[in-house]
């Protein structure tokens, strides 16, 4: 029996460990092969250890450009989609009606829909009801139809946890409906809706599928880097994943450590 | 001072039914609730009080019926604008806030001053016998301390009227009974009119000048302090209700000397017939166990009744004792622990006996659940 | 109705009512129903130059739609779309169960933690860079070449990128984690003790994952497959850089028509995408014997 024990536990951490390579590794390779001084982006042969590519990615104008759209959609998708998920949690989780239930799912279903068919969606409606053709306005209507969901579902699950009698005793002391909302209901919501729009942002910030069919002939920085891999390939990008990768990591770190700091204090 | 606070309320033919529901909650209820008095609703769960204490509050609105307030109609006015302060029985306190900011709450919606809602809470914290924990966050209080602030939360608005949802329920024992006199106190002190809600007697009997006993489906069965609720029960709810009783049921038949003669399965009774009763009717036959005693020869009962000891419990300063009569019909008696008399021995077979004043024939009914 | 409007003026006033009427309105007609409607309507009209519609040419047509079947060449790439799809939803469901059911059985406190921030951190990296890194790992100078040839299994760079093989791979990749997380969560709440109690009374640990854990687990298995198979179904980041011209994928074909201004024709395909999912989803519900309402992801 306990041989047994020792083979399962060496297979289990084996084959954990090779997932997890398996999810690193390429990751790893795509890094480092940003300081490759080979104009082609490979690992072997390795010709020379250089920093160059980052400068060639930060003189791209291109880049620059499509990372503030990048920006201002994200911006304009988050200030758009909180409000939704938070009007959106309120019918559903206060009011009783028969159509309850399909309302849900009709609101839920762009979150299970192919991103391609809400970029054109929106593309198409816009461009045939009010003649604005594609750009970053489509782009950020596109992505809210479903990044709405992703709020209203947070906002939703913090909503379970509210004590509703708090705001009948906030009533009947005298508050008026905004009052009670401002003082009570609100700061209960507030993580949730911080959650909210930190997920808006970032499902926003990296969205491809949606955005290719909604935005026309702009480009965020997703599409920049969807043009450049598909035509000419050079270690520039290599560099970006190397920003990106090491961003994400900080941002996990930041990210763990303040979630050690709140479980500390309580 | 205080004596102008509280306003009185009246109820008056109120019935209230929830949309969706069969049965009403509430049925045609009529009450009239004097200013600044303390006044309980009684009675087992899911018999309308809590909805009578949301009619008053205005949180919903009767479906037939008034609800007055000081003399005006509140139809359609929201428990915002109502003279009115609810103590919920969960408290509902804030808990992101301090138990200062609790307590100027409903001040802070008014537009009152900063410094002026600190005076008020701090006098108020004085008030309920709670100084000194302005700062402290809600979640560091004991239960009977979150009360005590709930309370004061409600006060600060200055309430005509003040409605307790069955607060004591979550605290224990001792602290229960040290907060019954607590609430009496402050409502003394304030003359605010309290209306309280609860399920345990003992509460309403000890705090309130007058109680009103509810049954299910609503129905307001009497309306009384608590003495003549105890004395002179109205419905045979209440006399089962409130406090332990006796209950033989029979039927009526005639009257002999100003007392009603009702056949029980063990023999006839006489007893008081407040409802008039008439002949062949269905009754229930009330005694207090306290009005029960062993014929020893020295005093003479209308009422005697042979028995079977079946068990003794004792409990302290009295010893209850369980009886059948050789019809198998159970009822008790207290005995004093005074020594006055020794402990009667199970399985004795005795004779007990009562006066007809103390036996009360009411109309057969709906009793509480034993 | 007129209790349903008071209750709701009771609960959030006038200005909450307007608030989430103008929100949740704006959500449903502008962003959900309509651009759906018009999609719809835009696939069962002709392709027409601008100055022909409205006209006497603009008429209701299947025509959109019929062309799928027609086309030999789309028909193929439909029918390889979904097999593709499939082929990637299983190999993402059998390397990944093992994995979840770690997760959630096996594995204990601050390790969880650690192992579950490690799965995640790889999907805060764009879906395209993370696609890029195999577009790196199977290219001719690739590292996977490169790999071979130094071994000696090879004598020249195999070109993994003709086919679908790229593809897929790249797919997998990209798309395991949305398998693991709702598998996970199904497992989670399993009681460890049926396992155990299974375990006490003689059973094999394949009757154990048989009969215990897969049934409990079948609204995660369900909710990972569906995800899987619309990302891989509805991907063209994967295809668009691992692809080859002979392993076009239909969301490609969408693509091009967009390409060329060809509404009408992308529309329809697109909604052929959409139903495709529709049928997916129910008979994955259908399979598992799950509803709608367990699958609250």
């Amino acid at each position: 029996m306990k041989s047994s024990n020792v083979v399962l536990k060496v297979v289990t951490g084996g084959y954990l460990l090779l997932f997890f390579v398996y999810l690193f590794l390429p990751l790893v390779f795509m890094a480092i092969v940003a300081f490759n001084t080979s104009p082609i982006p490979q690992v072997t042969p390795w010709e020379g250890s250089t920093l160059k590519w980052f400068g060639k990615l930060f003189a791209d104008g291109q880049m620059w450009d499509s990372l503030i759209n990048s920006l201002i959609v994200a911006f304009f998708v988050v200030i758009i989609s909180v409000p939704i998920g938070l009007g959106a949690s309120l019918l559903l989780t206060r009011m009783q009606f028969k159509a309850r239930e399909g309302l849900y799912a009709i609101l839920v279903s762009p979150l299970l829909t192919p991103g391609i068919i809400l970029g054109i969606s929106t593309f198409l409606f816009w461009d045939r009801a009010f003649f604005i053709s594609g750009g970053l306005w489509t782009a950020i209507m596109g992505q809210s139809t479903f990044i709405s969901g992703y709020c209203m579902l947070l906002i939703m699950a913090r909503s379970q946890r509210f004590d509703k009698t708090q705001e009948d005793a906030a009533f009947d002391l005298g508050a008026t409906h905004r009052q009670v909302f401002w003082k009570i209901t609100l700061p209960f919501l507030k993580p949730a809706l911080l959650s909210a729009a930190a997920l808006a942002f970032m499902q926003s910030f990296e969205n491809y599928n949606t955005t290719l069919f909604a935005i026309g002939f702009e480009q965020t920085l997703p599409i920049y880097i969807g043009t450049k891999l598909r035509s000419f390939i050079s270690p520039a990008m290599n560099a970006l994943a190397c920003i990106f990768i090491g961003l994400t990591i900080a941002g996990a770190t930041v990210y763990e450590i303040m979630r050690r700091r709140e479980h500390g204090k309580n | 001072m205080a004596q102008d606070v509280g306003q009185g309320i009246e109820i008056i033919n109120v019935s209230m039914r929830y949309p969706g529901a069969e049965q009403f909650a509430v049925t045609d209820v009529n009450v009239n609730i004097k200013p600044g008095e303390f006044f309980s609703f009684l009675g087992p769960s899911g018999c309308g009080k809590t909805t009578i204490l949301r009619l008053i509050t205005g949180f919903i609105d009767p479906t037939d019926g008034e609800v007055r307030i000081g003399g005006e109609d509140m139809r359609g006015i929201g428990p915002n604008k109502r003279p009115t302060a609810m103590i919920f029985q969960n408290l509902a306190l804030f808990p992101l806030m301090s138990v200062a900011d609790n307590i100027g709450f409903g001040l802070e919606v008014r537009g009152v001053s900063r410094p002026e809602r600190r005076k008020k809470a701090t006098e108020l914290l004085e008030l309920v016998d709670l100084p000194g924990v302005e700062k402290k966050k809600v979640s560091d209080l004991s239960g009977g301390q979150m009360q005590r602030v709930a309370i004061a939360r409600g006060l600060a608005v200055e309430p005509a009227v003040l409605l307790l949802d069955e607060p004591l329920s979550a605290l224990d024992l001792k602290l229960r009974q040290h907060m019954r006199a607590e609430l009496r106190k402050i409502q003394r002190r304030t003359g605010v009119t309290f209306v309280y809600i609860t399920h345990d007697q003992g509460e309403a009997l000890t705090m309130s000048d007058r109680i009103g006993v509810m049954s299910a489906g609503g129905i307001l069965e009497q309306i009384d302090s608590a003495d003549v609720l105890y004395n002179e029960p109205l419905t045979a709810f209440v006399a089962d209700f409130v406090g332990d009783n006796n209950a033989f049921p029979g039927t009526v038949r005639e009257d002999i000397n100003g007392y009603t003669v009702v056949e029980t399965s063990f023999g006839s009774l006489k007893g008081l017939n407040p409802q008039q009763l008439s002949s062949g009717q269905s009754a229930i036959a009330f005694i207090r166990p306290e009005a029960i005693s062993v014929v020893d020869g020295s005093s003479s009962f209308e009422n005697i009744v042979k028995c079977t000891v079946e068990n003794l419990s004792f409990e302290g300063p009295f010893a209850t004792v369980f009886l059948k009569t050789n019809q198998n019909e159970a009822f008790f008696l207290r005995q004093n622990n005074d020594g006055s008399t020794p402990f009667l021995q199970i399985g004795a077979k005795i004779e007990v006996g009562f006066d007809a004043d103390n036996t009360r024939l009411l109309e057969f009914g709906e009793v509480a659940d034993a | 109705m007129r209790r349903l409007w008071q209750d709701a003026i009771r609960s959030f006033g006038g200005v909450g009512i307007a608030f989430i009427l103008l929100t949740v309105g704006t959500w449903f007609i502008f962003m959900i129903l309509l651009p759906q409607l018009i999609m719809l309507d835009f696939s069962f009209r002709p392709l027409l130059p601008l100055r022909k519609i409205g006209g006497p040419e603009d008429v209701y047509t299947l025509k959109n739609y019929i062309v799928l079947f027609t086309t030999p060449l789309h028909r193929a790439i439909f029918l390889k779309t979904i097999w593709s799809s499939i082929v990637v939803t299983t190999v993402a469901l059998t390397i990944c169960y093992p994995i979840a059911f770690y997760l959630a059985k096996v594995a204990r406190g601050a390790r969880l933690g650690w192992i579950l921030m490690g799965l995640i951190i790889p999907y805060w990296i764009n879906e395209l860079l993370r696609i890029f890194a195999w577009q790196l790992i199977l290219a001719d100078s690739g590292i996977l070449n490169q790999l071979l040839l130094f071994i000696g299994l090879i004598a020249e760079p195999l070109n993994f990128r003709a086919g679908n093989g790229a593809v897929i791979m790249g797919m997998t990749y990209a798309y395991i984690l949305f398998m693991v997380f709702p598998l996970y969560n199904a497992m989670e709440s399993l009681d460890r003790n049926q396992i155990d109690a299974a375990r006490d009374l003689g059973s094999s640990w394949l009757r154990v994952h048989r009969r215990i854990v897969i049934p409990h687990a079948k609204p995660g298995i369900a909710v990972g497959c569906i995800m899987v198979f619309m990302l891989a179904a509805g991907s063209i980041a994967a295809p668009q850089l691992l692809g080859s011209p002979s392993s076009f994928w239909f969301t490609e074909i969408i693509y091009t028509n967009f390409e060329t201004a060809n509404w009408n024709q992308g529309a329809a395909y697109a909604m052929v995408l959409a139903v495709l999912c529709l049928i997916f989803i129910f008979g994955m519900l259908k399979i598992f014997r799950v509803g709608l309402k367990e699958l609250a992801s």
